[in-house]
C-alpha cells in the first residue's frame, strides 16, 4: 500500500469515517498483514501525538492571550519583551544592519511598514502588540535617518551644481506615472500614510512637486497621487503597459526605485505567484530591495508593468513582495466614481518591447518619481 | 452550585479549551502562587512562567479519559507550581529558605513526569513542523490545528479543488512524519 493511502485509510479509521464495510475489510487487512498492522499503529500513534501537539499549541495560545488581558488588567505583572517572538528579534537583526548602513554611508534604512501593514492584516493581537513597538523602532530609525538625510543635504548645498531641496523630508519612496491627462502617479498606502503635512514628488531632474492622494487603499496597500502644481509639463503617454493578468513564475523582470537621492536600478525574476502567507494580492520577486523602493515599477522585458513593490520578508534574504499590477485597475475602478474623473483610463503607448534595456530604462526613468514629505 | 461542582465545570471547560474557564482558573488562584513564588526567591515573571506551565499540567491531566481529580483545584494547582519552582530553583541553585502556603499539599510528581514527557513529544513535533516549509506548514497546520475543512483550505491556498488539497495535505504528512519519528526515535 502507498504511504499516502496508508495515512488516508488510518486517518478515516481513527476519525470513525469508514462505512462497515469497509472497516471490516481494513482490519482484516491488518490482521493477516503483521506488517501493515505495524505501519498502522505508528500512523495512529504519528495522528495522536500531531492531534495532540495542536490541542497543546491552541492551550498556549488562549494561555498567552489570557495572561496578556491580566498584565493589561494589572493583575500579573510581567517585564516587557518577554519572550522570543520571531518578529522582535528580527528587528534586532535589523536595526544592527541599518544603524551600520546609516552611519557608515548615510543611506536611508530599510522599510518594516510594508510587512507591519501585512501583520496588522492579520487582526492577532499579539502581533498588533509587536507592531506597535517596530513602530515605535521605526520612529527612532526615522530620527537617524532625517539627521543622515540633512548631513546629505548640507553636503549638496555645499556642491555648487546640486539643487537645494525646498522640502525637508521625513521619508523616502517611490512612485510611477499611470495616466498623464491628470497626472496621476501610483506609490503604495503605507508611503502616504508617512505623509503627515506635505506630500512631494520629485523627478530624476530633482524637480518637485506637491501632489495629494486621491486615493488610498490600505487593504491592497495602494494610493493614487495626482499632481497639483502647474508647473509640472504634461508628457507623453507612459511607455509601459500595465498587465492585467498575474506575472508568470520565471518572468525576468527589472526595477527603478529612489532608496537613495538618485534613482536605482535593479533586476530579479518573478519567483511564486503569492505574497506573504500566500496572500494572493501580491506575488514574491527574487531581488534586493532597501526602503525607498517601496512603490518602484516592476516591468518585464517586453515593457509590461506587472507590479509595485512594497515588502521584503525579513528572515529571508531576496524575499521582496509586490503588489500585482491587476489591482491598478481596480484602483482606477474606484477613482472613476469619484465627481470629475469619471471619464479617466489609462493610456499608453508602449514603445519598450524589442528595446535593449539601457534605452528602455532611458524611457522609463522619466516616468518614475521619489515620493518623500513630512 | 456547589465548590466541587463549580471546579468540576471550570476543569471540562479547559479540557475543551474554553477561554471563559481559563481566565476564571487565573484570577482564582494566581495570587497565591505568585506570592509563593516571590516568597521563594522568584519573580513576577517566574511566577508568571510556573503558573502557565502548571496550567499546561492541568490541562493535559484534563484531557486523559480516566480523570478525576481527588482535591481541590486550588490545591492541585499549588501543588503543582511547587513542584516545578522548588525543581527550577535546584536547576539554578538558588534554593534559600521555604516558605509555604498551604499546609496541605498533594503528590504530583507522576503528573509532572507525564507533562514533562508530553512537553518533549511537543518540542520534538514542533521542531519537525519548523523543519517541512511552506506550504506544507500552513496546510497542516489548518487542517490539524486551526481544523479547518478541506474545503475551505482548498479556497484559502488556491488549489482547485479540495481533492488536490488533500494530496498536497498527504504529501506533506508524510515528510512530517519521517521529521518527527527521526527524532523522537532518537530520544527514545
Amino acid at each position: 500500500m502507498e504511504d499516502t493511502l496508508l495515512i488516508d485509510a488510518a486517518e478515516r479509521f481513527a476519525r470513525g469515517e469508514m462505512s462497515a464495510e469497509e472497516k471490516i475489510f481494513f482490519e482484516e487487512l491488518r490482521k493477516q498483514n503483521p506488517e501493515l498492522d505495524q505501519l498502522v499503529v505508528e500512523q495512529l500513534f504519528f495522528l495522536n501525538e500531531l492531534e495532540r501537539y495542536g490541542n497543546t499549541k491552541n492551550f498556549k495560545h488562549i494561555l498567552q492571550e489570557t495572561e496578556a488581558k491580566l498584565v493589561q488588567e494589572g493583575m500579573i505583572s510581567r517585564s516587557p519583551l518577554q519572550g522570543d517572538s520571531k518578529v522582535v528579534y528580527l528587528w534586532k537583526r535589523y536595526k544592527r544592519t541599518i544603524a551600520v548602513a546609516a552611519s557608515i554611508a548615510g543611506i536611508v534604512s530599510l522599510s518594516i511598514v510594508g510587512i507591519s501593514a501585512l501583520l496588522h492584516r492579520e487582526k492577532n493581537d499579539n502581533l498588533k502588540i509587536l507592531v506597535g513597538q517596530l513602530k515605535e523602532k521605526d520612529r527612532e530609525i526615522k530620527q537617524i535617518k532625517n539627521q543622515t538625510d540633512k548631513l546629505a543635504a548640507a553636503i549638496e548645498n555645499n556642491a555648487p551644481t546640486a539643487p537645494r531641496p525646498r522640502v525637508d523630508a521625513k521619508f523616502r519612496a517611490t512612485g510611477f506615472l499611470i495616466d498623464v491627462s491628470n497626472n496621476f502617479i501610483v506609490t503604495n498606502a503605507h508611503v502616504v500614510n508617512e505623509a503627515r503635512h506635505q506630500l512631494i514628488v520629485e523627478n530624476n531632474r530633482g524637480e518637485q512637486f506637491t501632489a495629494e492622494a486621491i486615493y488610498t487603499n490600505p487593504e491592497a496597500d495602494l494610493a493614487i497621487l495626482k499632481v497639483k502644481d502647474n508647473t509640472f509639463k504634461k508628457m507623453s503617454p507612459i511607455p509601459y503597459s500595465i498587465r492585467k493578468s498575474n506575472a508568470d513564475l520565471g518572468e525576468q523582470v527589472f526595477m527603478l526605485g529612489f532608496p537613495k537621492q538618485e534613482i536605482v536600478y535593479g533586476e530579479g525574476y518573478v519567483s511564486a505567484k503569492n505574497g506573504y502567507q500566500m496572500d494572493t494580492t501580491y506575488f514574491q520577486l527574487s531581488t534586493s530591495a532597501n526602503e525607498g523602493n517601496s512603490g518602484s515599477p516592476v516591468i518585464n522585458r517586453n515593457g509590461e508593468l506587472l507590479g509595485i513593490i512594497t515588502s521584503m520578508e525579513t528572515n529571508a534574504e531576496g524575499v521582496v513582495f509586490a503588489i500585482k499590477s491587476s489591482n491598478i485597475y481596480k484602483a482606477m475602478d474606484e477613482v472613476k466614481k469619484m465627481k470629475g474623473y469619471e471619464d479617466i483610463r489609462i493610456t499608453s503607448q508602449p514603445s519598450l518591447k524589442g528595446s535593449d534595456r539601457v534605452s528602455q530604462i532611458k524611457k522609463v526613468e522619466d516616468y518614475v518619481f521619489m515620493v518623500k514629505g513630512n | 452550585m456547589s465548590n466541587i461542582l463549580q471546579e468540576k465545570v471550570l476543569l471540562e471547560g479547559l479540557a475543551r479549551e474554553d477561554r471563559a474557564s481559563v481566565e476564571q482558573i487565573y484570577r482564582d488562584n494566581y495570587g497565591m502562587i505568585q506570592s509563593f513564588v516571590l516568597n521563594n526567591n522568584g519573580t513576577t515573571d517566574d511566577a508568571a512562567d510556573i503558573f502557565q506551565e502548571a496550567m499546561i499540567v492541568l490541562f493535559e491531566k484534563s484531557k486523559s479519559p480516566d480523570f478525576e481529580l481527588n482535591c481541590q483545584l486550588k490545591t492541585y494547582l499549588y501543588s503543582v507550581c511547587r513542584r516545578l519552582w522548588l525543581k527550577r530553583l535546584q536547576q539554578m541553585q538558588r534554593l534559600g529558605r521555604q516558605s509555604d502556603f498551604l499546609e496541605e499539599v498533594v503528590p504530583v510528581d507522576d503528573d509532572i513526569e507525564f507533562h514533562e514527557k508530553r512537553q518533549q513529544d511537543f518540542m520534538i513535533m514542533e521542531a519537525a513542523m519548523g523543519k517541512i516549509g511552506e506550504p506544507c506548514k500552513s496546510l497542516l497546520e489548518a487542517y490539524y490545528i486551526q481544523k479547518k475543512q478541506m474545503q475551505q483550505i482548498a479556497g484559502e491556498f488556491g488549489y482547485t479543488n479540495a481533492d488536490n488539497a488533500k494530496t498536497q495535505k498527504y504529501k506533506c504528512l508524510v515528510r512530517l512524519k519521517k521529521l518527527f519519528f527521526a527524532q523522537y526515535k532518537n530520544g527514545q
